[in-house]
């Protein structure tokens, strides 16, 4: 079967580079082919590197507390730029403060992301999220 | 005695260097007018003409050429993401010593076809996607290459899951299969695709622009001019086995029509906060300006600079600028020979030196994040270069040549320009580095020998 390809990174101003590369080594120890784009990506960097790459999925990292104003728009970039129905998943520190996450994972679904992630999620969460999501996309 | 003749058939001037290899001596040089259209082996026997009257008459052992001439090597680059793979072919493309007519991006048109039967390209690349990433635009643009009529070699270098299929497709063009020039994101490997430029440069081009006619004169390696440019400042700043080069360096070549900078230099971020943006830069990169030149292409300094700086830099009126620079796209021909047409043309040069090396050069931008100060790094960082080159017919005969060549360092105008602040300047007087090229492809070190004893070395 071909490998999934993902493209990660750490959206906006966002400079932490730790969780980024346990990520990396933790979804490519998982059996994916992994793009990293480090930290400060913007959004048109996902988009750019996921057309060139066929990407099946950009997982967004964010651990400052501005991913809301990161990520606002990146679904409608996407499906502009022709990457339409790309598995889009953010997870981190992703809001300022302790806010309920019910409510931020639903402002994150609204803005077109399929999955959102907590602080402290173990990468085994969203591999096997990826697993399910991308291997029934396939067969749907 | 082992003499060797080294040609550049140019455009407009055929360029003849001799060397003794027994001595590493430079024998001599001699330059005339090139006519391509008639018969080049006309323009390179009256250069010998020359070169007889200065040197007397010597017997060639071997003989090696380069050619710019009819238009030099014109390239079409096709690839997918602007920033990416299309940046990924433009620099193979402009390594290998093309002039590039055009690039195109994501899928491309009828239109696109009908400009390309109208652009007559040599060589066509198509490259798009990484490997296992994007098929559908690189098999749909090479399908849209079928209707292409004008007949020129087509290179596949890019997404290698395809190739087989794209080379299927284009099976009754002349097709060449070649690595994928950006095999993962932002990774270049371009130096593949520009072996297999030059191969084809030799073996199709060469014989339609009239330079087969040359061939019984010359042994070997015909190759673009710009390509042995590159090969000499590569030789120059690294040295080879058994001899040191001069170290890291930027060079500049002030054409009529076009200005072409190269930098032999890693070129990474040096700083711990310091991100790099876009994909990987080739350690030896050349960039061309199109609009920029000291003849054809005044409008573009203008542009670039604006004529009441150029008119400052010259110390004459913005009205006697205007007025000379009218003259002179009359008078393309020019050479200067009054004050004034030679402060103009020190105007003009600094600025075409100035604009032309801060696009090539990379930048720093400081940006502020809630966890302190950081810099993004976009192309390279020439900050650490200790040496500048200049050569071109505009250069080596200016005055105050090294005054125009510090315009290549960093200015405070720019802050964000990754520049050096000083470096040892050189000139390339005797106008020998294209024909060094030629030569470090059979005697790397004669090549070099002669280049540091040949080349001025006027200090920082």
């Amino acid at each position: 079967m071909k490998k999934k390809t993902l493209v990660i990174g750490v959206i906006g101003a966002d400079v932490h580079a730790v969780g980024n590369k346990i990520l990396y080594h933790a979804f490519r120890g998982a059996g994916f082919d992994v793009v990293n784009l480090g930290v400060m990506v913007s959004q048109e960097e996902y988009i750019s590197a996921a057309i060139e790459t066929g990407a099946d999925a950009i997982v967004v990292s964010s651990l400052y507390g501005h991913g809301e104003i990161d990520c606002r728009g990146l679904r409608e970039k996407c499906d502009e730029a022709g990457l339409k129905g790309v598995l889009l998943y953010v997870g981190g520190n992703i809001v300022v403060g302790k806010q309920p996450f019910e409510e931020v994972e639903k402002r994150f679904k609204d803005m077109g992301f399929d999955k959102v992630f907590g602080p402290g999620t173990a990468p085994e969460v969203t591999i096997e999220e990826l697993k399910k999501d991308l291997f029934s996309l396939k067969e749907a | 005695m082992k003499a060797v003749l080294l040609i550049d058939f140019g455009s407009t001037y055929t360029k003849i260097t001799a060397v003794d290899l027994d001595t590493c001596d430079l024998l001599g040089t001699a330059a005339s007018y090139t006519t391509v259209e008639s018969d080049i082996n006309h323009g390179l026997a009256h250069a010998l003409e020359i070169l007889e009257r200065k040197i007397g008459h010597v017997d060639f052992a071997e003989t090696y050429a380069c050619s710019s001439a009819a238009g030099g090597l014109k390239m079409i680059s096709i690839g997918l993401v602007p920033e990416l793979t299309v940046q990924a072919a433009k620099e193979a493309s402009l390594g290998a010593g093309a002039k590039i007519m055009k690039t195109y991006s994501y899928q491309i048109t009828k239109s696109d076809i009908r400009e390309i039967n109208e652009l007559e390209p040599d060589i066509i690349l198509l490259s798009g996607g990484t490997d296992g990433g994007n098929s559908e635009t690189i098999l749909h643009n090479a399908k849209k290459l079928r209707e292409v009529t004008w007949d020129a070699p087509i290179i596949i270098a890019g997404n290698r899951s395809c190739v087989d299929e794209c080379e299927e497709i284009l099976q009754e063009k002349q097709v060449f299969v070649c690595e994928n020039v950006m095999p993962e994101l932002g990774k270049l490997n371009i130096l593949p695709t520009q072996e297999l430029i030059r191969e084809i440069f030799l073996k199709k081009i060469v014989q339609g622009k009239g330079l087969t006619e040359a061939k019984d004169l010359v042994s070997d390696i015909i190759m673009p001019t710009p390509s042995a440019m590159l090969t000499a400042m590569e030789l120059l700043a690294d040295g080879c086995e058994g001899e040191s080069g001069i170290g890291n360096l930027i060079g500049v070549d002030l054409g009529g029509a076009t200005t072409d900078i190269y930098s032999i230099a890693d070129g990474s971020p040096t700083g711990a906060n310091t991100i790099f943006k876009g994909i990987q830069e080739p350690y030896a990169k050349r960039t061309v300006e199109g609009d920029i030149g000291m003849r054809y292409s005044i409008g573009g300094i203008l542009e670039a600079g604006g004529v009441q700086e150029i008119a400052k830099r010259a110390g004459l009126s913005v009205e006697k600028v205007n007025q000379m620079v009218k003259h002179l796209n009359d008078h393309k021909d020019l050479i200067p020979e009054d004050m004034e047409y030679e402060s103009l043309d020190y105007g003009l040069a600094a600025m075409a030196v100035e604009t032309a090396v801060h696009r090539h050069a990379g930048t720093i931008e400081q940006v502020y994040t809630p966890m302190g100060e950081a810099y993004l790094q976009t192309g390279k960082d020439l900050r650490s270069v200790e040496n500048v080159i200049v050569t071109g017919g505009a250069l080596i005969h200016a005055r105050e040549v090294t005054k125009i060549a510090s315009y290549a360092l960093y200015r405070k105008e720019h802050p964000e320009a990754l520049l050096p602040e000083k470096a040892n300047i050189w000139v390339d007087d005797k106008y020998i580095l294209a024909s060094m090229g030629l030569l470090s492809k059979v005697y790397p070190k004669a090549a070099l020998d002669i280049m540091k004893r040949e080349i001025t070395n006027y200090g920082n």
